[in-house]
């Protein structure tokens, strides 16, 4: 039987990658010079994974270097990337860095100013994008991005028509790359050894929470080292499969496909569509993954979902398996070992209940993965323990590569964000801010001294803007400052815990808690296929997103699921009045950033006549929305929500208890 | 390097984009005392969207259902012109005018519920495949070879209707847009010479139909084919159709652009009653 947690293997020690001053291209010769064979990427097209060896994709890596070469891209320039994961995506962002350039990636839901607003402070000339849908939005910018020379589609449906001057295809490029090369076949190989491990590699977006995202540059040694230093914490070994399926613009996907990628020599597989992710996760069984807590909050979702779904035995068994498998996570995290009748009814829960469950959501090779980007809810970490998947916190952000402070295999502690990684060290200002500093800290923010000045002081300590406080030798986060609630009897609290209580429930998608005269009012976003499944259940008939948020039946529901949270929270900060919210947040409005964290300032501004309206006591509030048509035409309309309570605790207890896995039940 | 590009052309039919490749002429067709069809006629152009509306009862169904030898026009003439020769249609089998190359959907979903996606598209290439029987039990070398060939056609057609994450899902689960979207697509394996839909969006919601008409779009744009289109909903076809037929008690009573169309006082008296006209 695998055993899947804490798998207490000696840590093996090795040589460290960043310390030889390697760059990425570098570092992928070396790969292909010794695995030439061996699988670096697959993906899933046409039914079928089609893998890409070390050797081919250092060769394509090369072809198109050369390509960018004849489009004039040169050393210190950066060029763009607005498409969806996919093998081009990395090797158009390696040829780059062959020549000494960096690449910037945006996110490819990202529409118009977000698009030119990065394009335009990277300076980009050259661009490389998936698709038509891709094509479009920058053709549409065109007039506004004067320095735009190049667009390099690499899907060419529906292209064919299309006869800008801006177009050119990636394979043509490629092609044109490959007859230059034959030219001069040692000029590439220069340009390579010329690269130094601080260049510039990659150009990350901070997620922009608070403000326009800035640019933060980071270098070949910035990410190289904290592969590095991540390995002490966690060997990572060749040949481990990652499922890439997070946006490559994102430094947490940067940090592991590619950062970790290439120093450990993952194996990265790019599923076929965004809709098959699901499935194809399950196919590949990854060794390594990494995701927001949303990725993790909805695998947990569709287990409370099936599981309610199933049948009396099912869920007896998966009842009982989950308690043993809970009973043994917690002697686990206290770096104890569980006696031996435990040990046993463990073995036994783990083939009936416990492998069945992490095979279906596909973790059931699961070795090493990870949350970060935002907090993750403490229920929801013991749920995964529970199930045998070791999910640790990881803590960072984007000015230093994603990674800094992890969870220890036999130290966790769910509220914690863990101990700072090798090579990294931690400070506690006198505010209360978090200051790190290590290799791994970027170089500064790209055309913003300004802003690089605030972020990096004299010493080298990047500040976070986080604020925190230790717990022993733990980081604890209590998240941006911004986001702390002070009750009037003066305790403070995190939103975000707040929220995460919520969004425990399978049938919230998103919550925003703001502070109350008296404990706490929120705005809840329902999870459409959760609750459009209960709906369906329920025999409710409903058309649109907004027509299910306003049934009474569904107020019910979250009215329920918002009073068993209540039922975990302090007095004071229970949840006094909710409004189920119109319709889901979104990118699109500036509501939530690209990441899914989001925005309370845009929140408590567009949606001050709810917050008022909550506070005052009102039984209904009305909005006022536009929707804006494709055509450009807009409506206005307005529609009545009704302002609920959550169930009170008698009304509560007379409720058939719906299982819910999680800590919430049997702690 | 990952291919991204189609292999296999959608289009079955080699003629010249402009060219015509159905032409109907005084169709007509009567149950019993009813005349369903009375002379209709239309000419359907190579690489053209044929938007083919009218009020209930207008003959638009029956005109199809002739096209594709479900009935049999009692007078009147369908041709299928190819590159080298023309067909008559009347008279013929629907089995045998389907191996012309006249693929169709149907206003109810006529699928294989209990098939899954694949397998119902795999049974689109029906007509391309021999039929052996011994080799095709054992799973013998040709049979394996046709089965992977044809699958790798079937894939690029679930690309394009990005049907992936649905692939194995038995029919009967499926939402009724997916399950349209399906049928479209097993028409599209046959590598039809022209496409029938008969009101590919009859109940649909305001976002399925525009779905369903980008799938029709990327059909004609990408895969180059002749669709003649049935359509109970004005706008949907004003919008995507280059030439539109319209009939009224199955008689032809105007044929143009849809500017042409929109404006023609006989069809707005069909669709909104005399006084308006």
């Amino acid at each position: 039987m695998r055993h899947l947690r804490h798998p207490g293997a000696p840590r093996e020690r090795r040589p460290a990658v960043a310390a030889a001053g390697l760059t990425f291209p570098r570092r992928l010769g070396e790969l292909a010079a010794a695995w030439p064979t061996a699988v670096a990427l697959q993906e899933k097209r046409y039914g079928i994974w089609h893998p890409i060896s070390w050797a081919e994709y250092a060769g394509h890596v090369r072809d198109f270097a050369s390509g960018l070469a004849t489009l004039g891209v040169r050393r210190g320039e950066v060029i763009g990337v607005l498409g969806d994961n996919r093998p081009e995506w990395l090797i158009a962002e390696l040829a780059a860095q062959c020549l000494g350039a960096a690449v910037v990636g945006v996110y490819p839901t990202s529409v118009g100013d977000e698009i030119s607003h990065i394009l335009d402070l990277a300076e980009v000339r050259v661009v490389v994008a998936e698709d038509q849908e891709q094509v479009d939005k920058l053709l549409q910018l065109k007039h506004r991005l004067i320095r735009l020379e190049r667009i390099i589609y690499y899907d060419p449906h529906g292209l064919e028509h299309y006869r800008d001057d801006l177009l050119a295809r990636f394979a043509e490029v490629a092609a044109a790359g490959r007859r230059d090369a034959a030219a001069r076949p040692d000029w590439l190989d220069g340009e390579i050894a010329a690269g130094g491990a601080d260049d510039p590699a990659v150009i990350c977006t901070t997620s922009g929470t608070t403000a326009q995202p800035k640019l933060a540059l980071l270098s070949h040694r910035n990410l190289l080292a904290m592969a590095d230093h991540l390995q002490q914490v966690d060997p990572l070994r060749a040949g481990q499969r990652y499922v890439s399926f997070l946006p490559l613009a994102w430094i947490g996907e940067q940090a592991f496909a590619v950062a970790c990628g290439l120093a450990h020599r993952l194996t990265l597989a790019f599923p076929e569509d965004a809709a098959t992710q699901r499935a194809d996760l399950r196919e590949i069984g990854p060794d390594v993954m990494f995701g927001p807590p949303r990725i993790w909050e909805s695998l947990l979702s569709s287990v409370q979902v099936r599981i309610d779904d199933a049948g009396w035995l099912k869920r007896r068994v998966f009842g009982w398996a989950y308690r043993i498998g809970d009973a043994v996570a917690g002697c686990r995290a206290r770096g104890a070992t569980p006696a031996p009748p435990l040990a046993a009814a463990h073995r036994i829960a783990e083939a009936v209940g416990l492998r069945p469950v992490r095979d279906q959501l596909g973790l059931a090779r699961i070795q090493r993965c990870y949350t970060g980007g935002a907090p993750l809810s403490p229920d929801v970490f013991r749920f995964f323990h529970a199930i045998g998947v070791n999910l640790k916190q990881l803590y960072g952000q984007t000015e230093i590569c994603g990674i800094a402070v992890c969870h220890r295999d036999d130290d966790l502690r769910f509220h914690t964000v863990g101990t700072p990684i090798e090579g990294t060290e931690l400070r506690i200002a006198d505010d209360g801010e978090i200051l790190l500093r290590s290799p791994s800290v970027f170089a500064g923010y790209l055309n913003n001294p300004e802003a690089t000045a605030g972020a990096i002081d004299r010493d080298g300590w990047l500040h976070t803007g986080d604020a925190g406080y230790r717990d022993g030798d733990h980081l604890v986060v209590i998240d941006r400052r911004a986001d702390v609630l002070t009750q009037p009897d003066g305790s403070r609290w995190s939103s975000a815990f707040i929220e995460n209580k919520l969004k425990f429930s399978p049938y919230v998608e998103e919550a925003v808690a703001f502070a109350a005269e008296r404990g706490v009012h929120a705005i809840v976003c329902l999870d459409p296929a959760t609750a459009g499944a209960w709906a369906e259940h329920a025999r409710l008939a409903y058309t649109t997103y907004a027509d299910l948020a306003g049934t009474p039946e569904v107020g019910e529901l979250i009215a329920e699921e918002i009073a068993r949270a209540n039922a975990d929270l302090p007095g004071a900060i229970r949840v006094r009045r909710f409004v189920v919210l119109h319709k889901q947040l979104d990118p699109d409005d500036d509501e939530i950033t690209r990441t899914r964290k989001v925005r309370r300032h845009v929140i408590a501004r567009r949606y001050a006549q709810i917050l008022t309206a909550l506070a005052q006591g009102h039984d209904t509030v009305a909005v006022h929305t536009t929707v804006r048509y494709q055509d450009g035409s807009q409506a206005e309309r307005t529609l009545t929500l009704p302002i609920r309570a959550p169930l009170d605790p008698e009304a509560l207890a007379t409720r058939p208890r719906r299982p819910v896995w999680s800590g919430r039940i049997t702690g | 390097m990952i291919r991204r590009d189609y292999l296999f052309p959608l289009n079955g039919s080699l003629l010249a984009p402009g060219q015509p490749v159905l032409e109907i002429a005084n169709l007509g067709l009567r149950f019993g005392g009813i005349h369903a069809l009375d002379g209709a006629g239309l000419t359907v152009t190579q690489g053209a969207i044929h938007g083919v509306i009218g009020p209930n009862g207008a003959g638009k169904s029956s005109l199809l259902n002739c096209v594709s030898g479900l009935y049999r026009p009692q007078r009147g003439r369908i041709t299928l012109h190819r590159r080298s020769d023309t067909v008559e249609l009347v008279a013929r089998k629907p089995h045998a005018i389907a191996r012309l190359g006249v693929a169709r959907t149907f206003q109810n979903i006529e699928l294989f519920r209990h098939l899954t996606v694949l397998e119902n598209l795999m049974l689109g290439r029906h007509t391309r495949m021999s039929l052996a029987l011994v080799p095709a039990l054992l799973w013998l070398g040709p049979a394996r070879r046709q089965e992977i060939a044809q699958r790798a056609l079937v894939e690029e057609v679930i690309d394009l209707l990005a049907l992936q994450a649905v692939r194995h899902q038995p029919v009967s689960t499926l939402a009724y847009g997916f399950a349209k979207r399906v049928e479209l697509g097993r028409a599209l394996c046959m590598q039809p010479a022209i496409l029938l839909l008969d009101e590919p969006m009859a109940g649909m919601n305001a976002e399925e139909k525009e779905d369903m008409a980008r799938y029709i779009l990327d059909v004609n744009e990408l895969a180059g084919l002749t669709v003649v289109l049935i359509e109970h909903d004005m706008d949907v076809v004003m919008d995507i159709s280059h030439r539109i037929t319209v009939l009224d008690f199955g008689r032809l009573i105007a044929d143009g652009t849809p500017d042409e169309v929109r404006n023609d006082p006989r069809v707005i008296e069909a669709y909104l009653g005399k006084d308006v006209a």
